[in-house]
This record gives structure tokens, C-alpha cells and sequence, in this order.
């Protein structure tokens, strides 16, 4: 057992059983909490296969604005937050089947397609901020502005569906 | 070591997260599901950018972030305008295609 799957074992076991926790939390903040973990366990692993600059925007993006962002919406709508607010629909047994379906499926596909593709540890190379930037305005810049225009247009719409008044 | 590890905690996650979408009946809660999806996926860019030694599978890994943004601003307005005419966040009153 080498050091890089110890840490991977670490990693993979957090990240499962606080997603496993958000799903079924009873209780909505919580939920967004534990959100926090997935997302840091997740940051943790790409750090472990050398994305270094993904993991930061992970942790800046996800774990700081878009769970606040979420907290945000819950204190907005005034969504009850005691114990046994979070409500479950009745379609249990069946959206587990789906669920279990779905990885098996996904599982079988990935394993037949990309099974046995080796990483090798000797070879690294980190994702700088240097190199994905390289990476970014050279071969990918015409995505990129596009992607920047995406992001003007929901900012503008979410502006405009939520402004009051005039409708 | 071998992909199949990454890949496998990537599948379990894109399925715990496809349950919370089918089960949970807060909009805001369905939304941290599809977080949930949507890391899923980026965790296998980023395995397959380290295994064939480039780096355009980080930068796949960037843009689906920055669409996931734009998702929840968009769905965070929607939800809020539904909240203000419905009184309510729930997906179940939200059937009619219309605020």
C-alpha cells in the first residue's frame, strides 16, 4: 500500500459518506454543511492527482460562494430548518433502483472503456496556474469568451427575474 | 495504481447525487444534489487528465465549473421568484410552468 492510496482511501470514504449525509440529512442546514465536506474531500483528491489549481478553485468557487450562495436562497425563502424539514417524496424504493442502475450502468461502461489505464506516479505534472493559463489562451480561448458571455447572460437574468414591480 | 479507484468513487458519487435529485422535495436541496453531480463528473476529468499526462481535461474541469455557477445564480433567482408568488420552495408546487 503506497501513501497515495492510503490518502485516496481517506479521501474516497469522506467524500461518500458526507454525500450519503446530504442526501439523507433531516435537516436542510445540515444538508449544506456536510455539502462543505463532499466538496473539501473532492478538493483533497485533486490535489492527490496533481491538479493543484483546480483544487483552489474548488475550495474558493464551490466551498466558499456557492454554499453560501445556497444558505443565502434557504434564509430567503424561508424554508422551515428544524428537525424533519427536510421532506422526502414517496417514490423511495424506485428512485433507489434508478440510483442503483445508474452506477451500475456507469460503472460497467467506464471499467469496459477505461479499465486498466495505469497513472504513473513517477511521471508528474502539476496543473499549475502557469501552465493552465498557457493551456487556457492558447488552445482554449475561443470556449473560454464564449463561457464569459454565458456568464453575463445568467447574471443579467437572474437580475431581471428577480427584480419587483412592472411585470 | 490504476484509474478504476477514481472512476468508481466518481460513479458512486454521480449516483448518490441522482437519488438526492429523485428524492428530496426542496428546490435548494435538489440543487446541492446536482452540485454533488456535477463534482462527480469533474473528478473524472481530472482523473483522465492525469492519466494520459495533459491538461485539457482540468480545463474541461474549469468550465463545467464556471457553467455550474451560472446554474445556481440562474435557479437561485427562479427559485425565489417561485417562493414569492407560491409561498412555498418546494418542487412539488412548481408543476405548472409558470411563476
Amino acid at each position: 500500500m503506497t501513501a497515495v492510496t492510503v490518502v485516496f482511501a481517506a479521501m474516497g470514504l469522506v467524500a461518500l459518506v458526507s454525500a450519503f449525509l446530504v442526501v439523507t440529512s433531516d435537516q436542510i442546514i445540515h444538508a449544506a454543511l456536510w455539502l462543505v465536506v463532499t466538496l473539501g474531500a473532492v478538493a483533497g483528491l485533486y490535489v492527490l492527482l496533481a491538479a493543484e489549481l483546480v483544487a483552489w478553485v474548488q475550495v474558493l468557487i464551490y466551498m466558499g460562494s456557492v454554499v453560501v450562495l445556497l444558505l443565502f436562497a434557504l434564509m430567503l425563502t424561508r424554508t422551515p430548518t428544524g428537525p424533519g424539514s427536510a421532506t422526502v417524496t414517496r417514490n423511495q424504493p424506485l428512485a433507489t433502483v434508478v440510483a442503483g442502475a445508474t452506477t451500475v450502468a456507469l460503472g460497467a461502461v467506464m471499467w469496459a472503456g477505461f479499465g486498466g489505464e495505469v497513472i504513473d506516479e513517477d511521471e508528474v505534472r502539476v496543473g499549475t496556474a502557469a501552465r493552465l493559463g498557457d493551456a487556457i489562451f492558447r488552445t482554449w480561448v475561443l470556449p473560454f469568451e464564449v463561457l464569459s458571455v454565458v456568464l453575463l447572460a445568467a447574471l443579467v437574468g437572474a437580475i431581471v427575474l428577480t427584480r419587483r414591480g412592472e411585470r | 495504481m490504476t484509474v478504476e479507484p477514481f472512476i468508481g468513487l466518481s460513479a458512486l458519487l454521480f449516483a448518490i447525487g441522482a437519488i438526492g435529485v429523485l428524492v428530496r422535495r426542496n428546490a435548494i436541496v435538489v440543487f446541492m444534489c446536482v452540485e454533488l453531480m456535477l463534482n462527480a463528473c469533474n473528478l473524472s476529468f481530472v482523473t483522465f487528465a492525469r492519466a494520459h499526462g495533459n491538461l485539457d481535461g482540468q480545463v474541461a474541469a474549469f468550465f463545467v465549473m464556471v457553467v455550474a455557477a451560472a446554474e445556481v445564480v440562474v435557479g437561485l433567482a427562479i427559485i425565489v421568484s417561485i417562493f414569492r408568488t407560491r409561498r412555498s420552495a418546494s418542487v412539488d408546487d412548481a408543476s405548472l410552468l409558470k411563476l
